[in-house]
């Protein structure tokens, strides 16, 4: 017979929950409700003077065409990075997972640009491809090819987003990997004998056996995208040129720190944040329906 | 055992933290965004005023950029433990001083602490932007600069530019010959591009910039910079970008090396780009004051300054202001500041200074060094061309380079973009002119 455990104690479980509790509140709760109380308030940015002024800052926000934007450019930018960051990552975890020779070396090399700052990161890509002094920014000239990120909106944009991608690819090929490893052998190998190829066998059985990882990694590269970029983007357009780089997190920032305008910032930071939550829902009610654990 | 053992410990550290200050030096915190060479000439001067006297100690910490040390001052007043002397940028002026109660102003300082002070000993063309419309000093400049055309000499021979341009049709023309003679990706160009064209362009043609002489004289300024003088000289630059006669080089000054690798031959920066462009640039190169308008009335009028002045931060103790009162003395001392301007290539804050350097024959030497002096003093300073202060003016200038991007990418007209820069950083003003009450 087992013996089960039974606690009597009403208070214990809250008791272990406590510290938990107190992380989620004070780290998360506590600066969110902070975000939405400023953004009701006008203050300058010595904080001397403060006052309540409602939804003024909301209102403002969504008069400015800037802003919606931002929106679209954050858009832009949040599927490119994701789509490509994952299939990439995924694309070189399954090489990575075959019977390699250096395979070790391999797996360690591709973890490292996570190692990477993202202000680093930017600045790398932007020594590569900067107009006048990048590497294979000169070889682009030289085949006449303008390269114009200062003033090309379009080229601004493909040097973060590969920026961007280059870093998060460690970290969804790392997960891409687990999962792929965890994925039993003699499934693979049952689909070999009925006949099935590579790409049949890929799509068929890992692909769905990797869902669930492949959800995980596309509700933490949604995260990514949206808030951990913006240091990127500082270091190599600074939201420019003309906004085509200034996404909604990037904006908050520029609003925020570089112009002292703590209200209208708060106002985009609780506007992002809803965004935030609605997204990932969203994934968990009807991605997640697609998901086979 | 152990424990008590640490508890001896623990009070003899205390008894000793307690009893230090009875005989320490008072300490000066002074936050500062100097890098490379120009960092251990702030270090060696404060190692100097320490060494000169031995009741105060200045200590001076790196906090990053501009915008970085101004935010890091601005967060630390707000919780409380913010520096004594903060050195912040030129554009960070109206935020600074609008902060009344975080501030000391200098004038009151060198009242409050009776330390001798003759503000007449200042070049007015530096001092002003620093000061109230009364003239009272507000901070104290440190290392200031302006804007000025490096010219590659031996790549202006070379193209048959016989002479050093003066106007901007000149400068139109011999970025022209350069670009047929191989300087296919930049005839000219400049860092700092809505310094350079909307600030000190307004300026040096004597167009004001926005109302109430630039901001200084109340924060119910508006931006006026989209007259036909303006849209005249965007649409000039829009339609040599589109051949690479001109090049947009970047709001900041990250495309300086433009310059010092031989690109463009022309290019408008900072004064103080002089120290690197020593020690980079493998050809003979020589600055020249701005390029103007010739067929605009008083044009070129004066430059306005740039660089950065330090703030006294407001709730110190007194014995504390005394000695950034002494420090500012230190500063101020004639041979001090010749050998400073000479250095790093900063101006010169005292007119002392400057006539000093002058009866030295140091320009005659280094005629580089004289071209912002000469901008700045080149004629009387008038409402247009005294300085300028604008709330969220570290935002603004991105601001308005993003419409001048814009432009010059094709993507708006010269009208609109200025139209959509006055009228965006309009909004800004007004935001600031609520909270600054």
């Amino acid at each position: 017979m087992e013996k089960s455990v039974v606690f009597n104690n009403k208070l214990l479980p809250y008791l272990l929950l406590v510290p938990q509790l107190i992380i989620t509140l004070v780290f998360f709760y506590w600066p969110a409700s902070q975000a939405v109380w400023q953004s009701f308030k006008r203050e300058d940015a010595f904080g001397l003077t403060s006052e309540f002024v409602g939804f003024e800052n909301y209102q403002s926000l969504f008069a400015q065409p800037e802003y919606y934007a931002s929106m679209l450019t954050t858009l832009i930018f949040s599927s490119l990075v994701a789509a490509l960051s994952l299939s990439i990552a995924l694309l070189f975890a399954t090489q990575a997972d075959k019977n390699l020779k250096a395979a070790g070396a391999y797996k360690t090399m591709m973890i490292w640009p996570y190692a990477v700052a993202p202000a680093v990161a930017g600045v790398l890509w932007l020594f590569i491809f900067h107009p006048s002094l990048g590497t294979l920014a000169r070889p682009l000239r030289w085949m006449n090819f303008d390269w114009n990120p200062l003033l090309n909106g379009n080229h601004a944009m493909i040097l973060v987003v590969m920026a961007a991608v280059w870093k998060q690819i460690s970290y969804n090929f790392l997960f891409f990997l687990a999962g792929l490893q965890s994925i039993p052998k003699s499934v693979l190998e049952a689909g070999a004998i009925d006949g099935a190829g590579p790409m049949r066998r890929f799509w068929t059985i890992v692909f769905p056996l990797l869902s669930p990882t492949t959800f995980f990694l596309l509700v933490v590269n949604i995260v990514y995208v949206f808030f951990d970029t913006f240091g990127i983007i500082d270091a190599v357009t600074g939201g420019g040129p003309a906004g085509a780089t200034t996404t909604m997190v990037y904006k908050v920032y520029a609003d925020g720190r570089l112009g002292g305008d703590l209200g209208g910032s708060a106002a985009q930071s609780v506007v992002l944040m809803v965004i935030v939550i609605a997204l990932t829902a969203i994934q968990f009610k009807y991605v997640e329906r697609k998901v086979q654990y | 055992m152990a424990f008590r053992q640490i508890g001896v410990a623990a009070s003899v550290t205390v008894a000793l933290a307690l009893a230090t200050p009875a005989y320490a030096v008072t300490e000066i915190q002074w936050w500062h965004a100097m890098t490379g060479g120009n960092n251990d000439i702030v270090n060696k001067l404060a190692d100097d005023f320490n060494a000169s006297q031995s009741d105060y100690k200045v200590v001076p910490t790196f906090k990053g950029s501009y915008p970085d040390t101004m935010n890091a001052g601005i967060a630390a007043f707000r919780a409380g433990t913010a520096p004594h002397i903060i050195q912040v940028f030129e554009v960070g002026t109206a935020t600074m001083m609008s902060a009344t109660g975080a501030i000391k102003p200098v004038y009151q300082l060198m009242k409050d602490v009776n330390e001798p002070f003759d503000p007449k000993a200042y070049l007015p063309a530096i001092t002003g932007y620093y000061s109230t419309s009364k003239g009272d000093m507000l901070s104290f400049p440190f290392n200031s600069s302006s804007m000025v055309m490096w010219i590659n000499k031996d790549e202006l021979k070379k193209a048959g530019v016989a002479e050093i341009p003066k106007t901007w049709p000149e400068v139109f023309d011999a970025a022209k010959k350069l670009k047929a003679a191989g300087h296919t990706t930049c005839g000219f160009s400049n860092a700092w591009a809505s310094w350079a064209h909307i600030e000190q362009f307004s300026a040096w043609h004597n167009a004001p910039i926005g109302s109430k002489a630039n901001g200084l004289d109340g924060f119910d300024t508006v931006l006026e910079f989209n007259s036909p003088l303006h849209v005249k000289h965007l649409q000039n630059l829009m339609d040599l970008q589109k051949d690479k006669t001109y090049d947009y080089a970047g709001r900041g000054a990250a495309s300086e090396n433009r310059f010092a690798s031989g690109e463009c031959a022309i290019f408008l920066t900072s004064s103080g780009y002089y120290a690197t462009a020593k020690s980079t640039a493998k050809f003979d190169f020589t600055s020249a004051p701005m390029p103007y308008y010739p067929d605009v009335a008083g044009a070129p009028q004066n430059s306005i300054i740039g660089g950065a002045s330090l703030w006294v931060m407001g709730g110190k103790k007194p014995e504390e202001y005394k000695g950034v009162a002494k420090f500012f003395t230190f500063l101020s001392d004639t041979n001090r500041q010749a050998d400073l301007h000479q250095k790093s290539g900063y101006l010169p804050i005292t007119k002392a200074a400057y006539e000093k350097t002058v009866k030295d024959g140091f320009y005659d030497k280094n005629p580089v060094l004289q071209t912002p002096l000469k901008e700045l003093t080149n004629k009387e300073p008038t409402e247009n061309s005294r300085g300028l202060r604008f709330g969220n003016m570290v935002q603004m200038r991105d601001l308005w380079a993003e419409e001048l991007e814009g432009a010059l990418a094709g993507k708006k007209t010269a009208q609109e973009a200025l139209d959509a820069a006055v009228a965006r950083g309009n909004a800004m003003l007004r935001t600031f002119e609520k909270t600054a009450k």
